[in-house]
């Protein structure tokens, strides 16, 4: 096993950890913290499936992120006061069951991506980034000018959508649900790279000529990466709307898309479980210096300027070593 | 005989222009089985850019490029590749990151299908990595399997390059320059291996170096700006006016 192999290992096995501790001496806040490390960090790794391994530098991944977000959300609000998200042609209600809305925002984040994709990926380098933040962007201010569902204001779910034998509004319980997804996801992702599929996708992303010469069409390769990693994103979102119980189009904006982008960068592209560790930094620093200063963001621009300069492969590259391709 | 003999590759009046450069003006030539047809031209002939257009990286402005019979004109570089096209490229292409057997692995992969498979492990495939031993074996690279490719010499890189083109099993090589840069050593190898290749694998050979070309070829063509000035058996061309004045002449085009 490699030495990043561990790094993972103790990451994952020190999340559940920390919690269990927190939840014994009651620190709620400390649980919710930990979440939040989870499910950012669940997004950082979708985000990566396409930046990392498929060489798509996406600034508009904020798209799906909202998008699972405002499920969520829509979905509450309408299960709350029992009234319709459609009439006309059928009636469509709202829902508060995890698993239906988790359902619905990795379908439309799919049907999302695919039709971003299908554009976006015919160009590359800068365009593709400009393309992507472009879609994010109509996605956001459609969110602010729709006064259903809150407008610039956003909306609040008051009661935490239900998830069956699991008491989703208990701050343990709910860091457990969310840590047997992150657990999932990572499990896909690990077999999507190493199989066939991963080995044609990393292909692509280091020399699309050499993918065609040999006869695989790099196209369908990076679509298909790009829409996995909006389903994984999305279902971020919608956890992340639980979690904080609001949804807002801040779920939506550039701001998002360049924070996932962080916590890839932080924690090592192309790194399994690097966002993740990209995520837990950032949250940190967000709520520790962010207690002290306005300005810690500033000092969160050094160290990703020193981890962009210094360190090649993020903080997972800093401690777990050189990736391997033998 | 004569129905063994059909071309496996036939080009037919293919033009292609850049703005004012006339790259390819009306090019025909054939690729026959068991043959090695080398293509010979000064730089800026237009050689690279009429295997872009055989390989399909590149849209001719017109004519027509058949494979093993059907008409491939519009279809995809990829397309090609599972029709049984294999290339080299003149400049070398390949995923430097990897080592030399994951390199291979992937063509093998490319060849059998299922790059939309999700969940079996690639790099412990037996069959992908038992079809990539024998391609490594095969250009003699089998003890340099786990170096990665950036780390190969240029020699060592073009055998890499030829391992990946066989474990497509092609019906045609296509191959550009194959000996730039490789040295009189390295040149004197890669001849002996074409020569041994073309029994099996019909070549269509763009090279510069002019003893490897006359030793290895049976048809040889002759392009000057865009244009096949001469196409023929090696002693014919050897003896052409036009070719020595055109391009054999001035050594220094040659060189
Ligand atoms: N993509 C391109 N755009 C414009 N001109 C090109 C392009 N590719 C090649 N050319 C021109 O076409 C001519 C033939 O080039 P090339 O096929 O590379 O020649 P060769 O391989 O015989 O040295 C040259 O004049 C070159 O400058
Ligand atoms: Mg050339």
């Amino acid at each position: 096993m490699t030495r990043e192999f561990w790094v993972s290992v103790v990451v994952l096995v020190g999340l559940p950890v920390a919690a269990f501790i927190a939840h014994i001496t009651g620190e709620t806040y400390i649980i919710n913290l930990l979440t939040r490390m989870i499910v950012l960090g669940l997004a950082g790794i979708g985000l990566n499936f396409a930046l990392g391994y498929g060489g798509m530098v996406s600034f508009g991944h904020a798209a799906f992120f909202g998008l699972g977000a405002y499920v969520a959300g829509i979905a509450a609000f309408h299960a709350f006061d029992d009234s319709l998200i459609v009439s006309m042609p059928f009636e469509l209600g709202g829902t508060n069951q995890m698993l239906l809305i988790w359902l619905i925002a990795i379908f439309l984040a799919a049907v999302l991506a695919f039709l971003i994709g299908l554009i976006s990926l015919r160009t590359s380098g800068v365009y593709f980034i400009m393309i992507t933040l472009a879609f994010a962007q109509m996605l956001y201010y459609f969110a602010i000018s729709w006064p259903a569902y809150g407008g610039e204001d956003g909306l609040s779910i008051y009661l935490r959508n239900e998830f069956p034998g699991v008491q989703t509004d208990k701050a343990f319980s709910f860091f457990l649900l969310c840590f047997a997804i992150l657990l999932l996801v990572l499990l896909l992702c690990w077999r999507f790279i190493n199989a066939r599929f991963g080995a044609a996708l990393q292909g692509a992303r280091m020399n699309a000529l050499r993918l065609s010469s040999i006869g695989i069409a790099p196209f369908p390769v990076k679509l298909t990466a790009f829409v996995i990693s909006a389903m994984i994103v999305a279902l971020a979102g919608a956890l992340y709307g639980e979690l904080n119980g609001f949804v807002s189009p801040s779920n939506l904006s550039w701001h998002m898309s360049g924070e996932l982008i962080i916590f890839v960068i932080l924690g090592g592209v192309g790194r399994l479980v690097g966002p993740l560790i990209g995520a837990i930094v950032f949250v940190l620093l967000e709520t520790y210096l962010g207690g002290l200063t306005d300005r810690w963001q500033f000092f969160l621009g050094l160290i990703l300027l020193a981890t962009v300069l210094f360190a090649n492969g993020g903080i997972m590259g800093l401690i777990g070593g050189r990736t391997r391709h033998d | 005989m004569t129905d063994a003999m059909e071309p496996i590759l036939q080009i037919n009046h293919l033009s292609k222009r850049f703005g004012a450069v006339q790259a390819s003006d009306d090019v025909s030539l054939t690729v026959l089985p068991g043959r090695l047809h080398a293509l010979i031209g000064p730089n800026g002939a237009g050689k690279s850019t009429l295997i872009s257009q055989i390989s399909g990286f590149l849209m001719p402005d017109a004519g027509q490029i058949f494979l093993k019979g059907r008409d491939v004109t519009h279809l995809s570089a990829e397309r090609r590749v599972h029709m049984g096209l294999g290339r080299s490229f003149q400049v070398s292409n390949l995923l430097l990151e990897w080592s030399a057997r994951r390199n291979v692995m992937l063509a093998v992969q490319a060849r059998r299908g299922g790059s939309f498979r999700f969940f079996k492990n690639v790099w412990k495939d037996a069959e992908l990595r038992a079809a990539a031993e024998a391609a490594l074996q095969k250009v003699g690279l089998q003890d340099r399997a786990d170096i990665r490719a950036m780390e190969l010499s240029h020699g060592e890189r073009r055998q890499l390059e030829f391992a990946c083109a066989l474990a497509l099993e092609p019906a045609i090589l296509v191959l550009d320059e194959p000996m730039a840069g490789l040295g009189p050593e390295g040149t004197a190898e890669m001849t002996a291996f074409l020569e041994e290749l073309k029994h099996s694998i019909p070549i269509l050979l763009v090279e510069h170096d002019m003893d490897a070309v006359f030793r290895l070829a049976d048809e040889i063509s002759v392009l000057v700006y865009g244009r096949i000035i001469a196409s023929g058996p090696p002693e014919t061309i050897r003896q052409s006016v036009a070719v020595q004045e055109a391009y054999l002449g001035s050594s220094s085009d040659a060189a």
